[in-house]
């Protein structure tokens, strides 16, 4: 630099040459930024779960409660004990707030049971018989901007005066819905009773009534072990200490006036007995632990002759635990074990996950609750120690091979693939299965390239090789003009034009695909055998140019036949034929509208791109074939489309990356039903319209928004790499042209 | 292979046989031309269709007049004719209708007969053969309205403030019919004063209440609340509310003049009813008018198309909030992308070593040209409105949470969305042109003792101007159709008012904004009446179409320009 140079311009210079560097380099790592968010945000779904201590204090109690629950903000506990008194204890410091009365009259308590998981109602059995409904309640308030809870047990149904067989009860079981309130107990001499309370509403005054039903149980050999009911009281499981069990329907009965037993067998395939059991969230589902460590799922399926089946669907791997107790959560399909031995393990059924396996945690016997969110664990030991752990286990229900794989879902007969994302229950199993929507994806990009590809390559290499260069400089422009055209118009146009007009004209559309290429065929045969005189008028690559009408005719013809030829093939009705003749379902809205409205967004993607690889093959190569004696078609067959070929297939690659990741189109122009059916008259959901529908509703960090971006990037990385091999192989050539 | 065919075999008068012919390749040849024809004939076709169906609709089409019998019973029907389509009588017969005529096919016909409010729906399908003779009466009068789609029917009568009605049977049907539009003309007026208030000075005022909540709950936060900023904003607040009502007095005065207007018309079926003028935007006399007088409605209800909002939910009126929406957002885009891609290229092109690392940068910047836009929209989403967003409120607007400011889907982020989007486009296009440029002359410049930057000021840049134009062309021909991301960071069916207006600070940057591209979506898949609606959705993908084209032949010529200025450094 010369050595005027004012000080200034130095500095300016090394100002610029900081600053659009940092510029530079910023701008790069916002780019990088997205494929790092992204994974930020996807990462949490396989994540494991944790625990860790939160409070240990001496229990206020002086006996091990019989009941244990944890209030939603994991402030309060709930205790219940013998003698029918329960307590409301801060759960930090084991303060007592409130004593409450569980229906002292009644006498000392034998049982508790909990009606279902994260539903706060208790069915108390009394040494006298008696069995009372208590719900225990919590209320928030803020006054002077503090949380308060104020807790408190209601009795429920004091008028039925519920009492069961003779003297104490050793077990009971509550269910309770819109139609019934249904107990069963076993009586101190290890008997089985049922009793309904079938529920009836006056229309008029709105005042409900009960009436009591006894119901017959049939005799069951065994010793009962643990017995559960089904959300629907529709099953009664019953489960015998060898581990056997049978399944009682509560609404049949069978020749004899008792109760049908629907299914029977054995729990566990290593013959171990029974150690624990627990319905899951939802009371569909059976947990079963042995004490050989086996851990199952059950649930009734339909067994395919009109009955039902108690059906295995999964077991879990407990590393050898043998399991104490199972606590199902209050809001998911998932459950906290603990072990014999002080281990804790939490699972999840749909995902058929083991988020955390702690061992030599200080548990002892005692009474154990998790909290409704699943975000704490209680326990009150017998040795007089109230323990909590925090517990962080976000994002159970998602897996590798549940996104992936078939699921067994609850209510399903068989396994299946099924996006299910959200519904109005609180009990729901959401279903988050990539299948169905990588396959409506592929089967869009499928059938787009089915159409698209043929018309632009075949476009692209007339145009590039035979078409006077006139044309070429008008028609090239013409149809990259295609790709600046909002897929949002083309996908409106589908839905509303092309797919009623498909509905409507699908005989002429049929036509038009066949009577196309043969027209042309036939035209071009006449054309050949026209005098030299007309032909020579028409110059070297025009072909296309006289073709026009041609193709408009034989369109306007196979339109205008439609309504003949669908009279004479199909009975006037070519979709009803489909639907009944060949058994294919047909929708409005379906892959064949997609393939053709996607089509002419992609056209111009590959043409543009084969094109310009066939157009630049070196002059020389094809002049030499064509001096050699090769006609031009063998020249272009035998030199050009080799020498181009990996231009045209980079070309393909980034059609298919477009026709993978477009979504407007396929939210307007199919109907976004996730089914796994590769019916060309049936539609799809892809990856992106789902993400299009569902990201705005999602609720922010949720496992559902979570799995959304999961799509979002699974289309990022599939369409990041398809563009790359077709990068790389268009570099290829550009080094093989160089070098011609 | 080696069979030799030469120029004059293959242009002989003598025509080869057949099979010669097909081995030839000449077959093949014309298929690969038809691939040409069919994809150019899709193109044109494509926009013939939106330029047809989307300009036809502001055409005052006829009003058909005609009774329709079926099964003994005849009704009067008054209305436009939408379609007609071809149906097999098979089809028509399993839908229960009992046909008359012999034919295989019979002719069905799409009515708009209007009047909602009295006969349920807009629409209905009809049988050419229950038709008895078609009558275009010249007395038919359209009117359209704000509330219930249009109606169609016969003037009966007018009257300002329900007085002294003129009427056709003694004033005769021309005075009536002036008498109407005399009272439209008045009505118009006065609801555009309404709209003025409400919108303008009654915004305002809504406007400044809020910012007023905002300081109070701002100077809480920060504990300065005292009696003294207590009595001050409660002085302002009262003068703003003083002012509110006194404009809502106005506006009492102004909906009382024009509530009791009202004119009576006779529906097909006979039935004679009276509505409000206050409710007309415009009526005529289809039937009755010459190609002129129709031509001058055509070009006033183009002009409503785009200069209006859009009235009973985005089914009639206009686009131009979407329109000023969109090319706000690209314009907003553009001043985004613009600096960072052209920094970026520099870089990449003039500063970085040309190693394997910016090698890979460039291919991996390529790419990214092709990643799915609702990849964009997902990060947009995640990124800009819940995580930057959410913190800009926590930082900057604590006065107004729980209510997000900027933590919602807005303009800025819709903008920065698509600026992130298009800016691999930008990037290489820029690059590309830096490369062009030779590099005698970059060290001309240096050996005449110019430092590097302003090399690249006074040098480079200016002639990689062309093709920083270009990249830009292409990232507004992009940004400006792109929808399914803005779906998710911005933009919404129905915005109550522009981004842009009198309130300080002028440019709402947290709006929500309409675009024309998801109006296109959300009125033809989400509306209540899509039959309604259709016309107008062909209009408005026109009307994108069209912007698109404007944006790109303003920027191509732009370039152009600059090309012609920087040709001599060329050579």
């Amino acid at each position: 630099m010369s050595p005027f140079t004012p000080r200034w311009r130095h500095f300016k210079d090394r100002a610029a040459t900081v600053s659009v560097t940092a510029g530079g380099a910023g701008v790069l790592v916002a780019i990088l930024l997205i494929f790092f968010y992204l994974l930020y945000e996807v990462l949490p779904l396989f994540g494991n779960a944790s625990i860790e201590k939160r409070s240990e204090v001496a229990s206020p109690f002086a006996s091990a409660p019989l009941y244990l629950a944890v209030e939603e903000q994991t402030e309060m506990g709930f205790a219940v004990f013998a003698d029918a008194r329960g307590s409301f204890f801060q759960l930090d410091s084991g303060r007592v707030v409130l004593e409450a009365d569980l229906a002292t009259d009644l006498g000392p308590v034998s049982a508790v049971a909990e009606e279902s998981a994260g539903k706060r109602l208790l069915a108390v059995a009394h040494t006298s018989g008696a069995v009372s409904v208590h719900a225990h309640e919590y209320r928030l308030s803020y006054p002077g901007g503090e949380r308060l809870i104020t807790p408190r047990v209601e009795r429920l149904y004091p008028e039925l005066a519920i009492r069961i067989g003779e003297g104490p009860l050793q077990k009971l079981a509550l269910g309770d819905n819109d139609d019934a309130l249904l107990v069963v107990a076993q009586d101190a001499a290890g008997a089985l009773h049922a009793q309904r309370y079938n529920r009836s509403e006056n229309f008029l005054t709105g005042e409900v009534n009960f009436d009591l039903e006894i119901l017959p149980l049939p005799t069951l050999a065994g010793e009962t072990a643990d017995f559960h009911i089904d959300e629907n009281l529709h099953w009664l499981y019953h489960i015998d200490s060898k581990g056997g069990f049978a399944v009682i329907n509560l609404r049949q009965r069978d020749g004899t006036g008792k109760l049908e037993v629907a299914s029977r067998g054995e729990l566990f395939s290593g013959g171990g007995q029974l150690s624990e059991s627990a319905m899951l969230l939802g009371g569909i589902s059976l947990l079963a632990a042995s004490d050989r460590a086996e851990l199952v799922q059950y649930f009734m399926v339909r067994d395919g002759e009109g009955g039902h089946r108690l059906q295995r669907v999964r077991e879990f791997d407990t590393d050898g635990v043998s399991i104490a107790t199972l606590l199902p959560e209050h809001r998911r399909k998932g459950f906290v074990a603990l072990g014999r031995q002080g281990e804790v393990q939490i699972y999840h059924t749909t995902s058929h996950r083991r988020l955390l396996s702690e061992s030599a945690l200080p548990l002892g016997a005692g009474a154990a609750a998790i909290s409704p969110r699943a975000d704490a664990l209680l326990l009150v030991d017998a040795d007089g120690s109230l323990r909590s752990w925090h517990i962080d286990n976000e994002h159970p229900d998602v897996s590798w091979s549940a996104l992936w794989s078939e699921v067994w879902y609850e209510s399903y007969d068989e396994p299946a693939h099924v996006w299910q994302s959200s519904a109005s229950d609180n009990d729901f199993e959401p279903k988050y299965s990539f299948a169905p929507l990588a396959f409506g994806t592929l089967k869009a990009a499928f059938y787009t390239m089915m159409i698209a590809a043929p018309l632009a390559i075949c476009g692209a290499i007339y145009t590039a090789y035979f078409m006077a260069p006139a044309l070429r400089r008008k028609v090239k422009p013409v149809i990259e003009l295609m790709e600046a055209l909002p897929t949002v118009i083309l996908g409106f146009l589908a839905g509303l034009w092309l797919a009623p007009l498909i509905e409507d004209k699908l005989t002429a559309v049929v036509t038009l695909m066949l009577a196309l290429p043969v027209g042309v065929i036939l035209f071009a045969f006449l054309w050949s055998r026209l005098p030299l005189a007309i032909r020579a008028r028409l110059p070297d690559g025009w072909h296309a140019a006289v073709l026009v009408p041609v193709v408009l005719f034989i369109g306007y013809a196979s339109f205008a036949s439609n309504d003949v030829l669908e009279l004479w093939f199909f009975a006037g009705d070519m979709r009803g034929w489909i639907t009944t003749e060949l058994g294919i379902s047909f929708d409005q809205r379906n892959a064949l509208v997609v393939g053709i409205a996607m089509g002419m967004a992609v056209i111009p993607t590959i043409f543009s791109i084969a094109e310009d690889a066939i157009f630049s093959v070196p002059k020389h190569l094809s002049y030499g074939s064509l001096a050699l004696g090769a006609t031009p078609w063998q020249t272009l067959v035998g030199v050009v489309i080799p020498t181009a070929s990996p231009g045209i297939f980079s070309g393909l690659m980034i059609g298919l990356g477009r026709a993978v990741g477009e979504t407007m189109i396929v939210l307007m122009a199919t109907g976004n039903t996730p089914i796994m059916d590769a019916n060309i008259f049936e539609g799809m959901r892809t990856l992106s319209a789902n993400i299009a529908v569902e990201v705005p509703e999602a609720e922010v960090d949720s496992t559902h928004y979570r799995v959304l971006f999961l799509a979002a990037f699974v289309l990022f990385m599939f369409t990041f790499m398809v563009n790359t091999v077709a990068e790389l192989v268009r570099q290829r050539l550009r080094i093989k042209y160089g070098s011609l | 292979m080696n069979r030799m065919i030469n120029e004059q075999e293959l242009h002989s008068d003598r025509a080869p046989g057949v099979g010669k012919w097909l081995r030839g390749g000449d077959p093949l040849i014309w298929l690969n031309g038809a691939a040409v024809s069919v994809s150019v004939i899709a193109v044109v076709g494509l926009l013939l269709l939106l330029a047809v169906r989307g300009l036809s609709h502001f055409w005052p089409a006829d009003v058909l007049a005609v009774s329709v019998s079926y099964q003994g019973q005849t009704r009067e029907l008054l209305g436009e004719v939408v379609e007609q389509v071809e149906v097999p009588g098979a089809q028509l017969r399993e839908a229960g209708f009992e046909l008359q005529g012999p034919g295989p096919f019979y002719q069905r016909t799409l009515m708009k007969q209007g009047n909602r409010d009295f006969l349920g729906t807009d629409f209905t399908w009809l049988i050419d053969e229950q038709f008895g003779p078609r009558r275009y009466p010249l007395d038919v009068l359209v009117v359209e309205r704000l509330e219930w789609g249009n109606f169609y029917g016969y003037l009966r009568a007018v009257s300002r403030f329900g007085e002294d009605p003129v009427t056709v049977a003694e004033h005769g049907e021309a005075a009536t019919l002036e008498a109407m539009q005399a009272l439209i003309v008045d009505t118009v007026a006065v609801r555009e004063e309404i709209h003025e208030i409400e919108q303008g000075e009654i915004g305002a005022i809504n406007y400044e209440l809020e910012r007023l909540r905002l300081r109070e709950r701002g100077l809480e936060l920060e504990g300065r609340l005292d009696a003294a900023a207590q009595a001050d904003l409660a002085s302002k607040r009262a003068e703003q509310e003083a002012s509110f009502r006194a404009l809502q007095e106005q506006l009492y005065t102004l909906y009382d003049s024009i509530k009791d207007h009202s004119y009576s018309a006779e529906l097909a079926d006979g039935r004679v009813v009276t509505l409000p003028i206050a409710k007309v935007v415009r009526a005529y006399q289809p039937n009755a008018m010459n190609v002129f007088a129709k031509m001058a409605m055509y070009v006033e209800r183009l002009w409503e198309f785009l200069s209006e909002p859009p009235r009973e939910a985005n089914t009639e009126g206009g686009v131009f909030p979407a329109m000023f929406g969109t090319v706000l957002m690209v314009i907003l885009m553009s001043i985004i992308v613009t600096p960072f891609g052209v920094v970026a290229a520099v870089y990449l092109r003039e500063y970085a070593s040309q190693g394997f690392v910016t090698r890979t940068i460039r291919v991996a910047v390529n790419n990214l040209a092709g990643v799915p836009s609702i990849v964009y929209g997902v990060f947009g989403l995640g990124f800009f409105v819940y995580f930057v967003g959410g913190e800009l409120d926590q930082l900057f607007f604590p006065a107004s949470l729980p209510r997000p400011t900027f933590g919602t889907p807005g303009l800025m982020w819709a903008s920065l969305t698509l600026a992130l989007l298009t800016l691999p486009v930008v990037i290489v296009a820029t690059e590309e042109g830096l490369a062009r440029i030779p590099s005698t002359v970059r060290e001309g410049s240096l050996a005449l003792g110019a430092t590097r930057a302003e090399t690249l000021w006074r040098v480079v840049l200016p002639m990689a101007s062309p093709a920083m134009m270009t990249g830009l062309i292409l990232a507004v021909a992009r940004a400006a159709g792109e929808v399914a991301p803005l779906m998710l960071v911005g933009v919404v069916k129905l915005a109550p008012t522009l981004p842009l207006d009198g309130n300080y600070p002028y440019l709402h940057l947290d709006q929500k904004f309409m675009h024309l591209g998801f109006h296109i979506y959300d009125v033809g898949f989400q509306s209540p009446n899509v039959e309604a609606a259709r016309p107008l959705v062909y209009a408005t993908a026109l009307l994108l179409v069209l912007i698109i084209a404007l944006l790109n032949l303003a920027a191509v010529s732009l370039r152009n320009r600059l090309r012609e200025r920087y040709k001599s450094l060329e050579h």
